[in-house]
């Protein structure tokens, strides 16, 4: 809203946005400090320790399983990145073609879709073709679940791009194809960033679709913390937690600092849109 | 509306526009085009003939087509029907970054991520140019538009008057059989925007291209252009030079559009060789030399513009054709001239201009002043349509 | 340049025909990965749902095999079976889960929308400087791990946790009340992870609206509330739309924050989905339950497409 004298913010809006920001981050807090508690008990403070990161590098299945979990979204991101891209282009400027419909059906249907419903559906393909399920079965199911993301970040930029800019070009003696990679791509290269590290994050967070679709030998680092939370709370799993969040507010930073330096530059950014929350 | 100090070079080369030589085929030719956009004509059958080395002004009220027009010569729009032709080339078929065209944008289109100098090379990269002569023609574009220096700077460091001298730089790097303008001054403030006129005009002029400009801005068209043409619901209503359209409008709408004018209407009495006489319930008896293409009983207009009407008040000697009288209900002053709206006794309102000729601050005529209007018989110009 | 047009035809044409195989491709590659690894899934779901669990690998009965010929495949036909959705239907803990799952996915939406709403219209109202700010601390658990921010609540929810021990210090209870396995649990866990796919849209949406509508409204003589009824709320619905699907429809299936902040007294569908295939290795059962919760979710799911291609049509 373009903001007026008469309706800026009031007591209540403040009070509602502190309340809000402390519901979403409280536990999160807490859930580092007592990673660092020197006392196995959450309920007894014994003072600061990084004695459970020791102890995290001393566990070789959890880093085997952080090694998996990192390859997996790296790969699966990468590919998101780049059919979601093609999926968004195909969206936004192919206009009306053949099974358009179905298309942008099953474009848009994973980003509402209950996960453990693609996760079993994927799982029972694999079944049926007979293809041995591990790390590449993953990366295949989430790669189709995250270009879905990728795919809606894209087409918000794209719906904000300038077509003046393609039209200049062309007129200049470019071909369509050549405009796309000289001044469309990289013009909207920030939202192909934001997409891949938000690809990279639904990967690395994932739980239901993985122990579907998982493996042996290929267990990621959310199945392992999944086990051990049925088995109670530990503060080694504190510090696991704290640094995956440590990778996710790195991740954050980075892409934030992307789009400082893109704006400084002058360059067009695309706005935020109701269809899916998208992060940039 | 002074006369600017570079208006005797513009005047010698409207004196010899191109289209005065029957002989000569025109540059581009463009055949009975049309375009709608979704059931709603933009471009209707529209034919125009552009000669080479003519600067010519597409002029027209908002959604008159134009646009979609000038669009159709770049090849971002393909018309529906009907053909256009380049030097008897059929240039309908042929994608945009195939056309020896090249369109001056009026957003300007400057990629934001590439340096002055990338935008400008831009064009000449798609040729494959070698980069020396890529190099050299990018300075020496940097030097037509004055912008020596800022070749390393990007789109966002420059000003809104820069970054219209980098598009205009572009488009012209490729040499071009026509250069396109999209509205290319209406971001300009009005001073800049009159000194850019006349930088357009004397750069056209010294690298002998066509360029074809698009407009709604009347002034803008009179000053730059060759020829202009005038255009709306998309369809061309009167193609000539800014002289022939002011003084000598083919129809009413051309005569309202462009300027101020008087429009009487009447009833052919008489016609003579030299002269045709005219009643009217407006002015009583009107005379004129332009006949048009009236015949005797005819319903016809009399456009008569407000600098050609004399206002006083003693009654002149003259007799009473072409003089009316009657009361000042307006005065509109605008510095250098002021405009007399007068209510004539027969309940028609005419415009007279007068240019302030004195620094006086009170002028002679004043509102509820009795006077009298009067003009020659060659003032006017007789309309059937 | 100046090459006359009409010698580049051939050019023209051979340009023509890559673009046109370029356009095709764009589209073919994404449509071929999404047709084989997310509708032919869905088809083998269905395809199982209607077939008989047995001691075999694959765990079912029949399978397909389209190299067998024609016989073969009235053989498969003649072996599906429907068992299975009677199955469902008849046992109470199937209609069970399904109605909890509704009745927590439609709870959470509602709580979502009233602890999200004044959260997203405080962050539209925010001064110009610290809307990106604000925008990015909302986000940022987003992007953290789903796992990691319900774990977090179940530090502070168990019995011994900060909770308790704040409640306890501040003399609110005598006893340590038992969070975590109820409801509550669930539903705190829901809002908790679901506030931002609420929030977010309806910022977007907010933050688009034309504060001079307000001032109008203001000049015409209503007060603050009443213009807030009549004008912002209005507005705001394809925001609250957006947000509440955005909700509704994975809720409905979820499995991580039931599964852990729940009791075991009654179960949600993704649960029960869970159990089944995992524990009771009755895939076909288990094919049945997904196949009968896309059903019921697919009113919704069409709905959020069609707003999704509005909105692309708008922006075209």
């Amino acid at each position: 809203m373009r903001r007026s004298d008469l309706f800026g913010a009031s007591w209540l809006n403040i009070g509602s946005v502190a309340l809000g920001l402390a519901f979403l981050y409280l536990p999160m807090v807490v859930l580092v400090i007592y990673s660092f508690n020197a006392s196995r008990l959450v309920t007894v403070w014994a003072g600061w320790s990084t004695h459970w990161y020791v102890e995290l590098l001393n566990d070789g299945a959890m880093l085997e399983s952080a090694w998996v979990t990192l390859r997996v979204a790296l790969l699966s991101a990468t590919v998101a990145t780049v059919l979601g891209t093609l999926a968004a282009v195909a969206l936004v400027r192919l206009g009306r073609f053949r099974g358009r419909l179905l298309f942008s059906g099953m474009v848009y249907a994973p980003l509402v879709m209950p996960e453990v419903i693609t996760g079993l559906s994927l799982l029972l393909l694999f079944v049926a073709v007979s293809l041995d399920r591990g790390f590449w079965t993953i990366v295949i199911a989430h790669a189709t679940l995250t270009m879905c993301f990728v795919a809606v970040v894209v087409q918000s930029r794209l719906l904000n791009f300038d077509r003046s800019l393609e039209e200049a070009a062309m007129d200049l003696g470019c071909p369509p194809v050549r405009t796309f990679f000289s001044v469309t791509l990289p013009l909207i290269m920030p939202a192909l960033a934001s997409g891949w590290v938000l690809a990279f994050t639904l990967s690395l967070d994932d739980l239901v679709i993985a122990s579907f679709t998982t493996g042996p030998g290929a267990t990621t680092v959310p199945i392992r913390i999944y086990s051990e939370i049925r088995l109670g709370v530990k503060p080694e799993i504190n510090a696991i937690c704290t640094v995956m969040l440590a990778i996710v507010a790195v991740a954050v930073v980075a892409v934030s600092l992307l789009r400082k330096l893109q704006r400084s530059e002058g360059l067009p950014e695309g706005a935020p849109t109701r269809a899916y929350p998208a992060p940039l | 509306m002074q006369n600017p100090p570079d208006a005797a070079s513009a005047l010698s080369r409207r004196d010899c526009a191109p289209c005065s030589e029957p002989a000569k085929q025109p540059l581009l030719r463009i055949e009975e085009v049309s375009k709608s956009f979704s059931g709603a004509a933009a471009v209707e059958q529209l034919s125009l003939d552009v000669f080479e080395g003519e600067f010519f002004a597409l002029l027209g009220p908002s959604g008159c087509g134009k646009t979609t027009l000038l669009r159709m010569l770049a090849g971002l729009e393909a018309p529906d029907s009907g053909r256009i032709l380049l030097d008897g080339n059929d240039l309908t078929a042929v994608p945009p970054y195939r056309r020896p065209l090249n369109m001056m944008f009026q957003s300007y289109a400057l990629f934001p991520h590439l340096k002055v100098e990338d935008n400008i090379a831009f064009g000449l990269k798609q040729d494959r140019l070698p980069a020396a002569e890529i190099a050299m023609r990018v300075a020496q574009m940097l030097a037509l538009v004055r912008l020596e220096g800022y070749g390393k700077r990007k789109p966002h460091q420059l000003s809104g008057g820069q970054r219209q001298r980098v598009a205009l730089a572009r488009s012209l790097a490729k040499r071009p059989r026509i250069l396109l303008l999209d509205e290319p001054l209406a971001a300009l403030d009005k001073k800049l925007r009159g000194e850019t006129q006349f930088e357009l005009m004397s750069l056209q002029e010294q690298l002998g291209l066509t360029f074809i400009i698009v407009t709604h801005d009347q002034q803008e068209a009179m000053t730059v252009a060759d020829r202009m043409g005038v255009m709306n619901h998309g369809r061309l209503i009167q193609v000539a030079t800014p002289a022939e359209i002011y003084e000598q409008p083919n129809s009413r709408w051309v005569a309202d559009f462009i300027g101020e004018v008087n429009l009487i209407e009447g009833r052919v009495l008489t016609m003579r060789a030299d002269a045709i006489t005219i009643a009217s319930t407006a002015a009583a008896q009107l005379c004129a030399t332009q006949a048009g293409s009236a015949n005797p009983g005819d319903s016809v207009w009399v456009a008569l513009r407000p600098e050609k009407v004399r206002i006083s008040r003693e009654q002149p000697e003259q007799p009473a054709e072409n003089c009316a009288a009657g009361q000042v209900c307006g005065i509109g002053y605008l510095g250098d001239i002021s405009i007399y709206k007068v209510r004539l006794d027969s309940g028609f309102v005419m415009k007279a201009a007068l240019a302030n000729m004195t620094r006086a601050l009170e002028r002679p005529i004043r509102s509820d002043d009795r006077v009298w209007l009067h003009w020659t018989a060659d003032a006017a110009v007789v309309l059937t349509q | 340049m100046r090459t006359a047009p009409g010698a580049d035809i051939g050019a023209v044409v051979k340009h023509r025909k890559t673009d046109r195989w370029g356009a095709r491709l764009v589209v073919l590659v994404p449509y071929l990965w999404l047709g084989l690894f997310f509708l032919l899934p869905f088809l083998i779901v269905l395809k199982i749902s209607l077939s008989r669990p047995a001691i075999a690998q694959p765990p079912y009965t029949p399978v397909l095999d389209i190299t067998a010929g024609w016989q073969a495949l009235k053989v498969f036909i003649g072996g599906l079976t429907v068992d299975n959705y009677s199955f469902i239907a008849s046992d109470r803990l199937y209609l069970a889960s399904y109605l909890k799952s509704l009745e927590v996915a439609a709870l959470s939406t509602v709580l979502l929308l009233v602890i999200g709403f004044p959260l997203a219209y405080g962050m539209a109202r925010a001064p110009r400087r610290w809307q990106p700010i604000l925008f990015m601390v909302v986000v940022v658990p987003f992007w953290t791990s789903f796992l990691i921010r319900i774990y977090a609540w179940i530090n502070v929810l168990q019995r011994d946790g900060l909770l308790n021990q704040a409640l306890l210090a501040l003399r609110i209870v005598d006893e340590p009340p038992g969070w975590l396995a109820t409801d509550t649990a669930v539903y705190i866990g829901m809002v908790y992870s679901y506030l931002p796919f609420m929030v977010l849209p309806l910022y977007a949406t907010l933050e688009q609206m034309d504060a001079t509508l307000l001032e109008a409204a203001a000049d015409l003589g209503c007060p603050r509330w009443k213009a807030f009824w009549l004008v912002t709320l209005p507005l705001s619905l394809p925001g609250i739309a957006a947000g509440a699907q955005l909700c509704f429809i994975p809720i409905v299936g979820e499995f991580v924050i039931p599964d852990l902040l729940g009791g075991s007294q009654s179960s949600m569908i993704g649960q029960t989905l869970w159990t089944e295939f995992f524990l009771n290795k009755d895939w076909p059962v288990a094919s049945a339950v997904a196949v009968v919760l896309l059903c019921l979710l697919l009113v919704p799911i069409l709905f959020y497409q069609r707003m999704q291609l509005r909105d692309l049509a708008g922006g075209l």
